[in-house]
């Protein structure tokens, strides 16, 4: 404020021209002096005021839509409340709730006793909460009142740190167990040819049995890896674009190879595309092609469905005829290691791992898997992942509601 | 969503009898929770904690009830709004309920003792979980009106029930074997019939979900409704 005092010319030059008309119009010069002092001298004193101050919309009042624009594309989920409803939730934030929430209490979002605690507390404030968007994952929310009725809150992930410590335990634990048999029937084996004395034919049969179990060792390790590899990056969703329609089609032959291909029949819708991670997802399809060309009947045909579902999900079907599984099993199918029957499955060389890998890569990929199953007609496992909605395949263009509904 | 109605009373009103719902149903699912992991890790303490939160969430179910016949009464709601207001009122009722049979989960936690050595126990928090994710989903539907959600919920009912009757098998052969054991197996046995109950709950609601959402009743397969009445 402390600028130039600006100094008013045509106020000025108004004042002299008039005292130089009154003078000649006859006023005593004395009497005209003193009327341009008191001209000039109310001008000066008068320009000394600040100007009006300009119409201040820029500063104070942040619009909505301005506002809203600048947290649009954070990548933290971040909402604004006013009196308690939700009036401006980011990409993010949408994302983890859907877009429903907007307009809405925001106790509709975050419906955790924790969460609501926080909300009904005034001066704001940091709270940890269980089960926001999925089950069991670990938000901590932070909310900061504003002015009067207006909050920001924010919402920071930390599942994913939370489950780190509890995957390695887990992984000690299953591995010790299962890693011991085998080892334990190699050791012995190789002791006994130690020892020498057996004839050709035995030493022939050990050693294909060390084989075998060195084998099983290997495969069972193999998935012990990728078991706890998916673990771990069970919370972050993967990104990538994958042409899902390609890649059942190549994972399933790959699974079934030259020896059991005819037994195959394969039916995939084209241009079905999905996020989702290339390895994880051909890893998921073999596993359950090869499930179902194992343990179905040793003659009958292995049927690999891929369609769309009408709620906007890829649908994978893998249907097998074989001798199904008791509905007691059914629960426990993705549990690590659960057998329904141990001597066979050990036979056939599973791990016991197969289907705890698919459930885990599933809900990587925000899906979901269903196992369905008849005693002596056999066994359906069906996946479903949502389709996505960046560069739809051509049949999808129109808006999610009116959607055309395929029977399937 | 949320077409803006004449009276902005109404609008507040149902915002507001949705959040109430929210709440009772985050409360719940934190009971359901709550009260498997106190069974399993012997919490006595968090046992504690689900019986009384369970007052919480009655005092608010009485507050839904005052709101809804308010509503009711004085907007005379029309066509899908009313449908929301019943539905609310039925939902609060069974959420309720799942709330007394984590209660009653939690009672038997505090029942249960050298429950290290008990192997029978370890089957039930696999179903605790399919049944506390059927809550979440049921609650997540609801807020969400997403009625293809609400059907998911329904389908699951059917793996908490396979889970129930072979959960029954093993503890009934576990108690032939051990009947030592007989009077924990059978506190056991209530829990998980008490999981199984409030898998039939959340299904209850997914159905009002639905019904809110779309005005029909799900279809007994899991093709599509005949016809949306859209939202």
């Amino acid at each position: 404020m402390r600028q130039e005092r600006p100094i008013p010319w045509p106020g000025f030059v108004l004042a002299l021209v008039g005292t130089l008309l009154v003078v000649i119009g006859g006023v005593t010069p004395w009497l005209g002096g003193a009327l341009l002092l008191l001209w000039l001298g109310s001008l000066w004193l008068a320009s000394d005021r600040p100007p009006p101050p300009p119409p201040r919309q820029v500063s104070g009042t942040f619009s909505r839509e301005k506002l809203g624009e600048m947290i649009e594309h954070s990548g933290t989920p971040l909402m604004m409340t006013e009196r308690n409803r939700v009036i401006i939730a980011n990409e993010a934030a949408r994302d983890v709730f859907g877009a429903h929430i907007l307009g809405q209490d925001v106790r509709v979002a975050l419906r955790q006793p924790e969460a609501i605690a926080l909300i009904d507390r005034d001066e704001g404030g940091t709270t940890s909460v269980r089960g926001l968007a999925r089950r069991r994952d670990i938000w901590r929310i932070s909310r900061h009142p504003m002015d009067g009725e207006i909050a920001m809150i924010e919402l920071i992930n930390r599942t994913a740190e939370a489950d780190i410590s509890r995957a390695h335990t887990d992984f000690v634990a299953n591995a010790s167990h299962e890693l011991r048999t085998p080892l334990a029937s190699i050791i012995g084996y190789v002791e006994t040819l130690a020892d020498g004395g057996a004839d050709k034919a035995t030493t022939t049969r050990f050693y294909d049995t060390i084989l075998r179990e060195a084998r099983r060792l290997q495969h069972l390790v193999e998935d012990l890896m990728s078991l706890s590899r998916v673990e771990a990056e069970k919370h972050d969703q993967p990104a990538a674009l994958i042409a899902f329609s390609a890649l059942v089609e190549r994972a399933a032959r790959d699974a079934a190879g030259p020896d059991r291909a005819e037994r195959l029949t394969l039916e995939c819708a084209p241009n079905i595309a999905i996020k989702g991670e290339q390895h994880q997802l051909e890893q998921l399809v073999r596993n359950l092609v090869d499930n179902a060309l194992k343990y179905g009947a040793v003659d009958e045909i292995v049927q690999v469905i891929l369609d769309r579902t009408p709620n906007h999900e890829a649908r994978l079907t893998v249907t097998d005829r074989g001798e199904g599984i008791a509905a007691e099993h059914l629960p426990h199918l993705t549990r690590r290691f659960y057998r329904t029957d141990p001597s066979r499955s050990r036979a056939s060389g599973g791990t016991g791992l197969g289907l705890a890998i698919v459930k885990h890569i599933v809900e990587r990929h925000r899906g979901r898997l269903d196992i369905a199953s008849k005693v002596g007609q056999g066994t359906t496992v069906t996946v479903r992942i949502p389709l996505t909605e960046e560069a739809p395949p051509l049949e999808h263009t129109g808006p999610l509601k009116h959607r055309q509904t395929k029977t399937s | 969503m949320g077409a803006e109605h004449t009276v902005k009373a109404f609008d507040e009103d149902i915002t507001r009898l949705r959040g109430l719902i929210a709440e009772m149903g985050g409360l719940a699912e934190a009971a359901v929770t709550n009260a498997m992991d106190a069974l399993v890790k012997g919490d006595d303490a968090l046992a504690d904690q689900v019986i009384k939160g369970d007052k919480r969430i009655d005092a608010l179910e009485s507050e839904v009830d005052k709101l809804a016949v308010r509503i009711i009464a004085l907007r005379a709601p029309m066509a899908d709004d009313l449908r929301e207001v019943i539905a609310a009122l039925k939902i609060a009722g069974v959420v309720e309920r799942i709330g007394d049979y984590s209660k009653a989960i939690a009672k038997a936690a505090r029942k249960i003792d050298n429950r290290k050595k008990f192997e029978p126990l370890t089957l039930l928090p696999a179903m605790g979980e399919l049944a506390a994710e059927m809550v979440h989903d049921v609650l997540t539907a609801y807020a969400a009106r997403d009625a293809g959600l609400a059907r998911e919920v329904i389908v699951a009912d059917t793996k908490v029930d396979n889970f129930y009757d072979s959960i029954f098998r093993n503890f009934v052969s576990h108690m032939v074997e051990n009947p030592a054991t007989i009077s924990t197996s059978a506190q056991l046995l209530f829990v998980a019939r008490n999981i199984e109950r409030i898998g039939d709950h959340a299904t209850n609601v997914a159905e009002m979900v639905h019904f809110a959402a779309t005005g029909t009743y799900p279809a007994d397969d899991d093709g599509e409704p005949l016809h949306q009445t859209g939202d």
